[in-house]
């Protein structure tokens, strides 16, 4: 009877009056409330991220005068010169032997961290941030000056043991070696951090009913600890190897992709190509050629954090 | 056999915090035991060294014949259930009981077979694929019982598990309990601050308070036979009345309470309190122990004047408040007695059910 009551007089509204009160239910609507709150963000982004994103692509299939579309040339021209590939290589070694010895270092570093008292473990804390806290251009060039041939502390110190000097950053496997030292020295805190944070949120009673059904230390860190963390390590992980695969200043500080280009990669190849060589879509590919890659990898791990973060939440 | 035996312990805490003061107590195979006071009293404590969750700072625990000072908690063949649950979030409710078999490398169908077992006893088998978080409270307690049950452990220990239940469920798990204890008679200490908890599972009750045992002893002992004041308010709901009266003597022991009104003392406790003669006492008196009056009048039942304050219909019973002197009392009347506000209501004060407290030192005579 009141929804008949009704149409009758939605049916001899005007059709402007009509509209109008749809408009008005529209910006009623909380959906269109947050979208409009979340618009100058949307737009901030898009410009910011998105288009620089969508230029380099578009960028990356032009010709090196950028006057004809190559499609994907550029891409396949890359991947059959021997350089590239061993920048593919030296990125790789690079990126996932730092990210695994950050994430193992800063598991025993979070560990040893969380067993200190309180008041002690401020200062502790403090003091193992200081890499990462230090702009990396200039910590880097410290440790360059030990790796300097000349004046290489480290060699002065393997002299007085009688051993033979060691051109640190003149030779391929030493080289790389080196860069994969200092990223770790430099990214271990981070990680540190974040399982410290991940440790402390783990609830002391789950550990206490794990002793009392008979875990030693080694089981509650695997049945424990581990499984309640794994969220931070997948999320700790992924997002210091996107950073890590980006990493430039190391590389150009320490040896500026050589000996031989034997330590670039993709970004300070990237670099070399399109800034210093003037190939800006070769140097746009390059840069964007582990972008698929990285996407595909992330997407597996942050399916598996939200649907572990929904099973766990209690 | 696995008796507890809990010797001159002491539990002192960072800051020179003394939370247990050199505590004495001997628990039976099989017995069921609860330790029971207001928080901060020291019973969590207690039940945490005995499963050797907290270190001792002084005295002795035994398990079964055997010191346990220094064994860590895995070898003292103990389960616990905490108040939180506990329970593993990333293991299913199977893997959450069987945990602790499989670290203890119990074969596979010896975990599956006792596992299930525990399962149908507690009536959780439908839920054993289930992870924690799509259980329900009650649910969650019963995986955290399971998973105690299926060690079968020498001693069961219980910290304050039902207080995160509402009402009508904390009941129903209080029944599942001792339900559990009947059919697997274990070793049983459990913690609580909830005197009925304590009343309706326990063997023995131990009451605790700022880290001393105030009284231990079977539930009724303690509600018809407090050793001390505090013990006399704890047990008991509603609270005992505490009223302040002045023992004189005028052919017969007499209380004159704050309001001028006059009891006598039964003669049969005569001699009891004959000490307290022409001294200050708190008179201690259950809210059922003065009720609506008879036609007779027993002896040492005396009448009171009831100012009534407020009315608390409860069905099966109804409390009247009101107050002698400032001090605030409770009678528990019949439902069918009229009550109401401002009225004036006569009182039989039964006092063959009297306890007299020494104010000086809080103990009943």
């Amino acid at each position: 009877m009141v929804d008949g009551t009704r149409e009758l007089a939605m049916a001899a509204e005007p059709p402007r009056a009509a509209a109008c009160r749809r408009w008005r239910r529209l910006l009623h609507r909380r959906s269109t409330v947050a979208l409009l709150m979340c618009l100058p963000m949307i737009l901030l982004i898009g410009g910011l991220v998105l288009y620089p994103a969508l230029y380099a692509l578009y960028l990356s299939m032009l010709n090196r005068r950028m006057t004809a579309f190559v499609g994907l040339g550029n891409f396949l021209f890359l991947l059959h010169r021997l350089t590239f590939q061993q920048v593919i290589f030296q990125s790789s070694l690079f990126a996932i032997s730092a990210v695994l010895l950050k994430a193992f270092f800063g598991f025993i570093l979070a560990h040893l961290m969380h067993n200190i008292p309180n008041r002690h473990q401020r200062i502790w804390r403090g003091l193992l941030l200081v890499p990462w806290v230090i702009p990396l251009a200039l910590s880097t060039l410290g440790w360059w000056w030990l790796f300097d041939p000349s004046y290489s502390a480290f060699n002065y110190v393997l002299k007085d043991l009688g051993f033979t000097p060691v051109p640190w950053l003149g030779v391929a496997w030493p080289a790389r070696l080196c860069m994969i030292a200092v990223n770790v020295w430099f990214g271990t805190s981070f990680f540190m951090i974040m399982y410290l944070a991940a440790l402390k949120s783990v609830p002391e009673q789950l550990y206490e009913a794990a002793a009392i059904d008979g875990a030693g230390a080694i089981q509650k860190m695997l049945y424990i600890t581990l499984p309640m963390i794994r969220n931070i390590i997948s999320v700790t992980v992924l997002y210091s190897l996107i950073v890590t695969f980006a990493n430039f200043d190391i590389v150009r500080i320490l040896t500026n992709g050589g000996p031989e280009d034997s330590t670039h990669v993709f970004a300070t190849y990237a670099f070399q190509v399109g800034i210093q060589s003037g190939d800006v879509p070769l140097g746009a590919s390059v840069s964007l050629f582990m972008f698929p890659l990285l996407a595909v990898f992330a997407y597996f791990v942050l399916r598996n954090v939200t649907r572990r973060g929904k099973e766990m939440a209690v | 056999m696995a008796e507890v035996s809990i010797r001159k312990v002491v539990k002192v805490f960072e800051g020179n915090v003394q939370a247990v003061k050199g505590i004495d107590l001997e628990i039976a195979d099989k017995e069921f035991v609860v330790l029971v006071g207001p928080s901060g009293c020291g019973k969590s404590t207690t039940l945490r060294m005995v499963a050797g969750l907290e270190e001792i700072s002084s005295g002795e625990i035994w398990i079964g014949g055997d010191l346990v000072n220094d064994v860590p908690p895995r070898d003292r063949d103990i389960a616990m259930v905490f108040q939180n649950y506990a329970l593993y979030p990333h293991m299913t409710v199977f893997e959450n009981m069987a945990f602790g078999l499989k670290l203890r490398k119990f074969p596979k169908d010896e975990i599956r077979r006792r596992v299930d077992d525990a399962a149908r006893m507690l009536d959780i088998s439908a839920l054993l694929g289930r992870k924690p978080k799509a259980l329900s409270g009650g649910q969650r307690q019963r995986v955290a019982m399971g998973r105690a049950i299926v060690r079968n452990p020498k001693v069961f220990l219980f910290d304050e598990p039902l207080s995160n239940l509402d009402a009508k469920l904390r009941v129903a798990m209080r029944t599942e309990i001792k339900k559990v204890h009947q059919t697997i008679p274990t070793t049983t200490v459990y913690v609580t601050h909830d005197q009925v908890e304590a009343m309706t599972l326990a063997d023995r009750v131990v009451v605790m308070n700022a880290g001393i045992i105030e009284q231990v002893g079977p539930p009724q002992e303690l509600y018809h036979s407090p050793a001390t004041r505090f013990v006399a308010g704890f047990i008991g709901s509603p609270a005992m009345n505490f009223l302040l009266v002045e023992m004189f003597d005028d052919g017969g022991l007499k209380m004159r309470l704050a309001n001028g009104a006059v009891l006598p003392v039964p003669a049969s406790r005569f001699e009891r309190y004959a000490a307290c003669k022409g001294r200050q006492m708190t008179l201690g008196l259950r809210p059922e122990h003065l009720t609506e009056t008879q036609d007779v009048m027993h002896p040492g039942v005396a009448r009171v004047d009831a100012p009534v304050d407020v009315v608390e219909p409860m069905g099966m019973e109804t409390l009247i408040h009101f107050f002698i002197g400032s001090q605030p009392v409770c009678a528990r009347v019949d439902p069918a007695t009229p009550a109401h506000p401002g009225q004036n209501l006569p009182l039989a004060a039964d006092l063959n059910q009297m306890h007299l407290i020494d104010d000086e030192t809080g103990r009943v005579v």
